[in-house]
């Protein structure tokens, strides 16, 4: 296979571990004030992705990093071209990110409701505007014989880009409700089940009209098998979630994810960024790609430490693996009776009570 | 600024500049804790856990600002300098997917896990936890800076025509962009070999620096308290206790005396390798060295070093100069008697070699940003000094100025490497890439000038608010102090009977 192959197929893995990894954390922070009815609840949802959000959203930076070497053409055009979008993109992973690790520093309710908000917006707008964004790279944008994007963010919105983005948005909530029922005990758990046949349904609608139209796009066979099969596991995931099968409706939409994002690659394929402009030039993985030498070092790389980075954060997860309930949410009461709810790093500062 | 050159110019400037106010103290506050783990694990004195969790929690307000912020590095080259990222893209690249893939995983991950892993993992695999962050930290800032060194000195490559000087052969490209031909070299490029260790020893000082800061302020806080006679009947009263004031100086000073002694064997790391890169400096980009020191003409012999000058606003004139003999040529060549090329000649020269144009660096910037790094640098460790001599044998500081010196040394110390990058970036303008292509030809060619505001502004109103609210968080921990010792629970205990029990630690 050639080495520009390899490296579309890589970049796809990356988007595909993404979508399956950040996607459950994004819908987890916008079910925040759906889930939660207080704030311990809302605690039990931000610690079922406290440690790992941070190792999931890395696959986002992999995935950018290995498109500049392995085929600058694309993200220069790509990332000068969905200006705005990626800027919005970049501003919501940002408050998010801070809002998890600021948000337990004190105490206070309307300390927390400000990064409540934070981790509610900067999971919504990345979760609509990926979306947006790859169905614009699948539909085709006006790019010129330099390879440089000549539209607005007007351009982008147009109804294929805002059905991507509801897709992306449904799939992710379905994904992060399921996520949640697998991971919490007690009352959140049983309402988060309830709540992801509800959103599945949303997503099913979404995704196969979606799916439906990038096949008779751009599709081919194996993208029509792959489009066909996220379609089977996302309805067998929301049955499952419906019989109170957690771990097999979240394996569902998990599938969905990577069989959609990969469906969505393959329909792509060789094509990286296709024009809509007569006389523009379509990138490809051939004329946007590096050069074979770059490519071949890069491949040594890759496949030396890219099964590392899943076998320890793998790892991760199974450390983490417990279902976590209110009950295991520390309180100010515990953590000054001296309780073992303090040691580690004190979760609630003392101010309370001094 | 009117055209998007500048646009984009400013918001890299802006936005690299505070990212790499998180950067310095991430890579050795992570050291710092890792070591304070050890020493705890090590010794059991529960002191070094005490520390371990106090210093740990600036760590992680620091690092979440690093890692968001870290963030719009990545994205920006390909937003606002397409026509850069398309024209080296072959080769640098390369260094940031690896970083990504080497760093930026190791790093997330294993905080995660250390974060929420105290209970979880026996002690010793917890302590490594940290390790491991380090090191992809360290990593991090190796392909970085292999990336950036490639922008100073351009080797391992090939291009149509390369400049003179440079590691790079002709051939044919597609587009004449510039290509990979060994990588190897891009990752010990000779400047990379300069840059690493100045930069880690800078962060490693400057961690040290308000390590010392803060346990200093703390101790003389704690110093203040003189033992009451309450203290006297209390600490009566539980046998062989000490008050809590007395065991709060014992720990601050460890702080202290930890702290000190980093920033100071760190800081001569930062001079022997900074010494080191300016006779490369001089060898690779001359003009970078003579407008360090605004030498317009070439000083066959003897070339002095400023240590301030008077002069127009241009840089060309200087009314009044403190000069020290020889030291510019020894620290451009090795040695006080040495010829240096000044920037008349060089303009000359370069005008020969790449056609008319403006070759030199806006001289005040540098000269002045070339001061500043030196002089914030030396000033932070002096400052650490200070503390450490006035804390001397238990004594209270009651020095007036002592709690500036707190406040200040780690902040002259922190704006050392942000100056220092200052320098190092706008003493190789008006290249992107010293001698191949043009800040000027960098820039995207498709974003409009109202993108470049939006995202500008945007950025910077959002950094503003984040800055007083990690200013703040810090403050209040820092006030806060170290908080008693409590034993970490047992993993075996957790996993036996009490997975009821709430976590250790919860966000």
């Amino acid at each position: 296979m050639d080495l520009t192959t390899v490296w579309f197929c890589l970049i796809a893995l990356l988007w595909m571990g993404y979508f399956v990894l950040e996607g459950f954390d994004f819908g987890v922070g916008m079910l925040l004030p759906v889930l939660a009815h207080d704030d311990r609840e809302r605690r039990v949802l931000i610690n079922t992705i406290g440690p790992v959000w941070d190792g999931n959203e890395v696959w986002v930076l992999t995935a950018g990093g290995a498109t500049f070497a392995a085929f600058p053409d694309w993200y220069a055009t790509l990332f000068s071209g969905f200006y705005l979008p990626l800027l919005f993109i970049v501003m919501g992973l940002i408050v998010r990110g801070v809002a998890f690790e600021f948000r337990h520093q004190r105490p206070g309710r309307v300390w927390a409701a400000w990064w409540d908000r934070a981790i509610v917006v900067g999971s919504f707008v990345p979760a609509v505007l990926w979306g947006v964004a790859f169905a614009n790279i699948v539909r085709g944008v006006p790019i010129d014989a330099d390879m440089n994007f000549r539209g607005t963010i007007w351009t982008l919105l147009n109804p294929i880009g805002i059905l991507g983005g509801l897709m992306t948005l449904a799939l992710f909530l379905t994904h992060g409700a399921m996520f949640i029922a697998l991971k919490t005990d007690g009352e959140i758990r049983h309402r988060a089940r309830r709540l992801s046949v509800y959103l599945g349904a949303v997503a099913a609608v979404l995704a196969v009209v979606f799916l439906a139209w990038a096949q008779v796009h751009t599709g081919n066979l194996a993208s029509a098998i792959l489009f066909v099969a996220a379609a089977a596991c996302l309805v067998a995931g929301i049955a499952a979630a419906a019989l109170g099968r957690e771990g097999w409706g979240f394996l569902g939409t998990f599938l969905t994810l990577l069989l959609a994002v990969s469906g969505l690659f393959e329909a792509l394929f060789p094509d990286v960024m296709p024009t809509t402009l007569a006389g523009g030039t379509t990138l490809t993985t051939a004329n946007a790609s590096a050069t074979h030498y770059t490519l071949t070092v890069m491949t040594i790389i890759a496949a030396i430490f890219t099964p590392c980075v899943v076998l320890y954060q793998a790892w991760s997860y199974w450390i983490f693996r417990k279902r976590i309930g209110v009950h295991h949410i520390p309180t100010e009461e515990l953590a000054h009776a001296g309780g073992r709810a303090e040691i580690g790093l004190d979760p609630d500062p003392g101010d309370v009570v001094q | 600024m009117d055209s998007i050159l500048d646009v984009a110019r400013w918001q890299f400037g802006i936005v690299t500049i505070y990212h790499f106010l998180f950067v310095p103290l991430s890579i050795g506050l992570s050291a710092l804790v890792a070591v304070m783990e050890t020493i705890w694990l090590r010794t059991k004195n529960q002191d070094w856990l005490r520390l371990t969790k106090f210093v740990s929690r600036l760590l992680l307000i620091n690092l979440a600002m690093g890692v968001v912020t870290g963030i719009v590095q990545e994205f920006q080259f390909g937003m606002n300098w397409s026509d850069y990222s398309r024209f080296v893209g072959d080769i640098f690249g390369a260094p940031l997917a690896v970083e990504a893939l080497l760093a930026f995983f190791l790093e997330s991950t294993f905080i995660g896990l250390w974060i929420f892993g105290w209970d979880k993992v026996p002690r010793a695999l917890h302590a490594s936890f940290m390790w491991i962050v380090h090191l992809g930290t360290l990593f991090s800032s190796w392909f970085i800076l292999a990336a950036n060194s490639w922008m100073q000195h351009p080797v391992g490559c090939r291009m149509p025509n390369p400049p003179p000087g440079v590691g790079c052969v002709a051939g044919p490209t597609r587009n004449g962009r510039a290509e990979l031909t060994d990588f190897w070299a891009v990752m010990f490029n000779k400047v990379q070999l300069g840059a690493f260790p100045h930069v880690i020893f800078a962060a490693y000082m400057t961690s040290a620096v308000l390590l010392v800061a803060i346990c200093g302020w703390l101790y003389a806080r704690a110093a203040k308290h003189v033992p009451t006679s309450d203290d006297a009947v209390e600490s009566d009263a539980v046998e062989g206790a000490e008050s809590e004031a007395a065991s709060d100086r014992r720990l601050y000073r460890r702080g202290i005396r930890l702290g000190a002694w980093v920033a100071i064997v760190a800081f001569a790391g930062v001079a022997i390798s900074g010494d080191v890169q300016g006779k490369i400096m001089t060898d690779v980009q001359p003009m970078k060295m003579a407008s360090a020191e605004a030498l317009f003409q070439t000083s066959d012999t003897d070339a002095p070093f400023s240590l301030f000058t008077i002069g127009t606003r241009d840089g060309r004139h200087k009314r009044f100069a403190v000069e020290i003999p020889g030291l510019l040529s020894f620290l451009a060549t090795g040695h006080f008697d040495q010829r240096v090329q000044g920037i008349n000649n060089l303009q000359a020269e370069y005008q020969q070699t790449f056609g008319p144009g403006n070759y030199t660096p806006i001289i005040p910037v540098t000269y002045w940003s070339f001061r500043w790094m030196m002089g914030l640098g030396a000033a932070g460790l002096l400052g650490a000094i200070a503390i450490l001599w006035l804390t001397r044998r238990e004594r209270a500081p009651t020095f007036r100025w002592y709690t500036w010196i707190a406040i200040w040394a780690p902040l002259f110390a922190l704006f050392g490497n942000s100056v220092g990058w200052l320098f190092t970036e706008m003493g190789r303008q008006p290249w992107v890439v010293f001698g191949m292509m043009r800040t000027s030809s960098a820039v995207s060619p498709g974003v409009s000038l109202t993108e470049a505001w939006i995202s500008i502004v945007g950025l910077c109103a959002l950094y503003a608010v984040l800055a007083v609210v990690e200013i703040g968080l810090l403050l209040h921990y820092i006030k806060r102090g170290a908080d008693p010792f409590v034993e970490p629970p047992d993993r075996k205990w957790r996993e036996k009977h009490h997975d009821d029990e709430p976590l250790t630690f919860a966000y």
